[in-house]
């Protein structure tokens, strides 16, 4: 606000740091000046609320990972002691752990609005792909995270998903010993997951400052999914988008707030609040919720093999979907039928979620290998062809003249 | 847009949620608890009476060992009662200058003594089954209190199709059916409340499931506490934001 002062742009010091680090200048560049589409909705919030969050998983994670300890004889007991004896241990953890809930939601939503609005074409493959090894990275870290506390779900989750290396024909059974470190999921397992676990979010770290280069390159994507064709179409960044993220940041901070402090393990199982016992097979082997969708994929077909494929393609096939969607238009607003049909895409996810908190029987079998088969048939057979026979809407001239009405004059 | 936004966001919460609320084949029926909803606090005459059921019965086979002897000031007694009560157990400790373990009475900073000193003298005292840590057994099971209240009142006599397999007892309640506990909670009277309060089955059943409850989640007044107040300034925010968005967007329409 104020112009002048060591901090002001124009003063002294910062000209001095600037003509050796342009670090200030960058940060004028790519927030102030940065311009950034007029018409950008709430869909657009998730982005920075999952870069927002990605901090708050890294801080908490730090400080839990002070108090824990990684030994498969005193992991449970060292969650406990957080928990009960660390001051606020309760909060960290419990903001950690529904952190990695919310975490998932956000970026869920955020790849469906990259889908809706065609975020993934030209010239924004990149960024696209970028986000996919995100969300495989937060998969990776996720998984490793749930086994940390050394409760039932914990061991037999691990014990579960690493088998399905298993299935790989030759290599398989030497990829599960490595994964486990050993012959059965133990202490060497528990303490990789550990070494992993704070790894990968520092390579997360990384790769969202390529998503962000790769934005800021050919700036965001549109509800209209046109290009910017004049300064009547774009304002800078701040203030107009710092405020409106801050707004949606509230009100995500809020529903946390809500699960953390009165329904924090409304999302978890019970089950790992039990020590893992390798002697005892839960009832039921269930993966928290944001793993379901691809566990009913898993479970669709009777091969063990096919079913691993089937699971793994479901998320690489996301790597292709740049150059499976044959539209040259972007916005699903102009899209009659990919309209239609990217719902269907999101009850089939929905579909999948709900059969795989299910055991595989009866209806739920049927269900499931509908939605499965519906989620390829989708990506791999309707996205190429529905971009070719559907007949577009006309597109507004322009993205001013879309949100001014008729005159397309600048606003400012 | 941002309504559908958010019954999208409210369609996969919801999911998440039925996600997880199966499993147990009879549902235990939902009772009345202090700690319950936004302003719910630990009753603190409910959590002394479940100490004392937990103490003068459920102690004789399950430990307890995530509490300390100190926890139970938080539950109103004072650090006297809290020091004579730990004294009444004998833990080993050592080695001292001589080299030699020894015993000596426990401190209010020693973790609660169990019934026995491993797995194996439980299961060899109990006809093989293992007596849970109570510990975080309401957290650890799915209904939570309502569980554990529906397990200590769920107790009847076999139905005439079932077979019983031997040292089992039937429970409505319990997963299967057949438990190895026998009933613990079999006589009005069976502890003498020292408020006084009519000691019921019922009642000692409600009184112990609101100690496990404090038990598993000790912080639970705390956070709920903390949550009104952040939960009160987020409302706050909200609307200062949501002023200041309509106020910088005001000159681009």
């Amino acid at each position: 606000m104020a112009a002048t002062g060591p901090g002001a742009p124009n003063s002294r010091i910062v000209r001095w740091i600037d003509y050796r680090l342009p670090f200030v200048k960058m940060m004028q560049h790519e927030l102030h000046e940065y311009p950034t589409p007029r018409n950008l909705s709430y869909w657009w919030n998730f982005g920075s609320l999952a870069g927002i969050m990605l901090v708050i998983m890294i801080v908490s994670g730090v400080v839990l990972a002070m108090h824990y300890t990684p030994n498969s004889d005193m992991a449970f007991d060292s969650v406990e002691r957080i928990m009960r004896d660390v001051n606020y241990g309760w909060l960290l953890r419990y903001l950690h752990m529904n952190g990695a809930s919310l975490f998932f939601m956000i970026v869920y939503i955020h790849i469906f609005r990259g889908l809706y609005y065609g975020s993934y074409k030209y010239p924004r493959e990149l960024l696209w792909i970028l986000g996919v090894v995100i969300l495989l990275l937060m998969m990776a870290t996720a998984f490793m995270g749930y086994v940390l506390p050394w409760g039932q779900m914990s061991y037999w989750g691990a014990t579960v998903i690493t088998n399905l290396f298993g299935a790989i024909p030759v290599v398989g059974s030497k990829i599960v010993t490595l994964l486990w470190g050993g012959y059965t999921v133990g202490n060497p397992t528990l303490n990789r997951f550990f070494s992993l676990h704070y790894l990968l979010p520092f390579i997360i770290v990384a790769v969202v400052g390529l998503h962000l280069i790769a934005l800021h390159t050919h700036g965001s994507n549109n509800p209209l999914g046109i290009d910017h064709k004049g300064p009547g179409d774009s304002i800078p960044f701040h203030p107009y988008y710092t405020v409106k993220d801050s707004f949606g940041l509230a009100v995500f901070l809020l529903i946390y707030a809500i699960l953390v402090f009165y329904a924090p393990n409304l999302l978890g199982d019970p089950q790992n609040y039990i020590p893992a016992n390798p002697l005892q097979t839960p009832p039921d082997i269930v993966p928290e919720w944001y793993f379901l969708p691809f566990y009913a994929i898993l479970r669709s077909v009777p091969s063990k093999l096919l079913g691993v494929l089937l699971m793994f393609s479901s998320i690489l096939v996301l790597f292709i979907v740049p150059w499976l969607d044959t539209s040259p238009v972007r916005s699903a607003k102009f899209r009659p039928i990919y309209k239609k049909i990217f719902w269907l895409l999101v009850i089939s996810v929905l579909v999948l979620g709900y059969v795989g908190a299910h055991p595989p029987e009866g209806v739920y079998v049927i269900e499931g290998r509908i939605a499965a088969f519906y989620y390829f048939f989708h990506m791999l057979v309707l996205l190429p062809l529905v971009g070719k026979l559907e007949r577009p809407r006309p597109l507004p001239l322009s993205i001013g003249a879309a949100v001014l009405g008729r005159s397309a004059t600048p606003a400012e | 847009m941002a309504k559908s936004l958010w019954i999208a966001a409210a369609a996969l919460l919801v999911l998440a949620g039925s996600a997880r609320a199966q499993e147990a084949d009879v549902k235990p029926a939902h009772q009345q608890w202090s700690f319950e909803g936004v302003f719910g606090t630990y009753d603190r005459a409910a959590l002394q009476r479940g100490f004392q059921v937990y103490k003068e019965v459920c102690s004789a086979c399950h430990p307890l060992k995530h509490l300390a002897f100190r926890d139970l000031t938080e539950i109103g007694y004072s650090e006297d009662q809290v020091k004579g009560f730990a004294a009444q157990y004998q833990v080993s400790d050592g080695p001292n200058d001589q080299g030699q373990m020894f015993e000596r009475p426990a401190r209010p900073s020693d973790p609660f003594v169990g019934p026995f000193p491993n797995d194996e003298a439980a299961r060899s005292a109990n006809n093989g089954a293992l007596p849970p840590d109570l510990s975080m057994i309401v957290k650890a099971r799915e209904g939570g209190p309502d569980y554990v209240y529906g397990i200590l009142n769920g107790f009847k006599d076999a139905p005439k199709d079932v077979k019983l397999n031997p040292n089992m007892y039937y429970n409505e309640i319990f997963p299967g059916h057949q438990i190895a506990m026998p009933p613990p909670l079999t006589a009005d009277g069976q502890v003498n409340y020292a408020d006084g309060t009519k000691s019921t089955v019922p009642q000692m059943a409600h009184d112990v499931a609101t100690f496990l409850a404090w038990a598993s989640e000790p912080n639970l007044d705390a956070r709920h506490r903390m949550g009104f107040k952040v939960i009160l300034f987020l409302i706050v925010a909200i609307g200062v934001l949501y002023a200041a968005k309509r106020k910088v967007w005001s000159n681009l329409h």
